[in-house]
């Protein structure tokens, strides 16, 4: 189980969870279910063209499911934002992405350098991206309100210096059933 | 909506995906951006997208966001590993000489026509 007064005393932390579904958000992180599938991907440093693999793996995994199209939408924007984040802003990571009956639950966890402070990272327009990121068209400050935008649930805990870990729940369903 | 087919003949465009046949797309309207992560926030499925990007992260965000067809303006056109890469996500890729904003001006009269 996971304490969450601890982790917040440790490490800089954001929550965001979508109104009347933190209910079932806080109980599935109080749970920690066992998932059906897990998918792993590999997200190296400032590779863009590899990222978006993880993405596309879970988006045609969901599909073959029958997950209703705007849901696998949401999913996959918000799997494929968070890659990006990872290659474009930190050294490398991974994504690891957990299937469950009624919800995805998407874990990206990178080598650090971490961010100095969340809050100002999730505001729109807000960027730390490099001259070659902004080239490619991201790097416009709106990955994390986009992430934030299509999610159920959006964790992040990160420290400068150290790694970051995002963490967002989809529900296949509306009301989180 | 609009056969795709019907405004490549108006923009004079060529299609890079002969896999994928313009006359069997419909497009509701498009999405007019260079920046990746305004198009995957907001544009909408069924639209076209009319940009100057050209590299493989534009044909992942087509896909990822459901838009049928890519407009490159300006004569843009797109390499070998990006054709490709189209064709296996369902994705139309057709450039134009046209500027984008002649591009979403002729799409603006051809819906509302």
């Amino acid at each position: 189980m996971r304490d969450f007064a601890a982790a917040r005393s440790e490490m800089a932390e954001y929550w965001h969870i979508r109104l009347g579904l933190e209910d079932p958000v806080k109980k599935f992180f109080s749970q920690a279910p066992e998932a059906d599938v897990t998918l792993e991907a590999d997200i190296p440093e400032k590779d863009f063209n590899s990222a978006g693999r993880g993405s596309a793996e879970v988006k045609n995994l969901l599909k073959r499911l029958g997950v209703d199209p705007e849901v696998l939408r949401r999913v996959a924007v918000a799997a494929y934002e968070a890659e990006i984040n990872v290659a474009a802003h930190s050294l490398g990571g991974s994504m690891t992405s957990n299937i469950h009956p009624e919800l995805i639950h998407m874990v990206f966890q990178d080598n650090g350098p971490g961010i100095a402070d969340i809050e100002q990272a999730m505001i729109p327009g807000f960027s730390t991206a490099d001259e070659m990121v902004r080239e490619l068209g991201f790097g416009a400050g709106l990955g994390l309100p986009n992430i934030q935008k299509n999610a159920d649930a959006l964790h992040i805990s990160s420290e400068k210096g150290d790694s970051t870990c995002l963490e967002i729940i989809i529900y296949f369903k509306n009301d989180g059933q | 909506m609009l056969k795709l087919s019907e405004y490549q003949a108006a923009i004079k465009g060529l299609n890079h995906t002969p896999d994928h046949d313009p006359a069997a797309i419909q497009i509701s309207g498009a999405y007019v951006c260079d920046m990746l992560s305004d198009v995957m926030g907001n544009a909408k499925p069924g639209q076209a997208w009319i940009t100057i990007m050209k590299h493989l992260n534009t044909v992942a965000v087509a896909s990822l966001a459901g838009l049928p067809a890519i407009i490159f303006a300006k004569g843009n056109q797109p390499d070998g590993a990006v054709v490709e890469k189209a064709s296996a996500e369902g994705i139309c890729l057709i450039s134009s000489d046209l500027d984008t904003f002649s591009l979403a001006g002729i799409l603006y009269s051809m819906l509302n026509a």
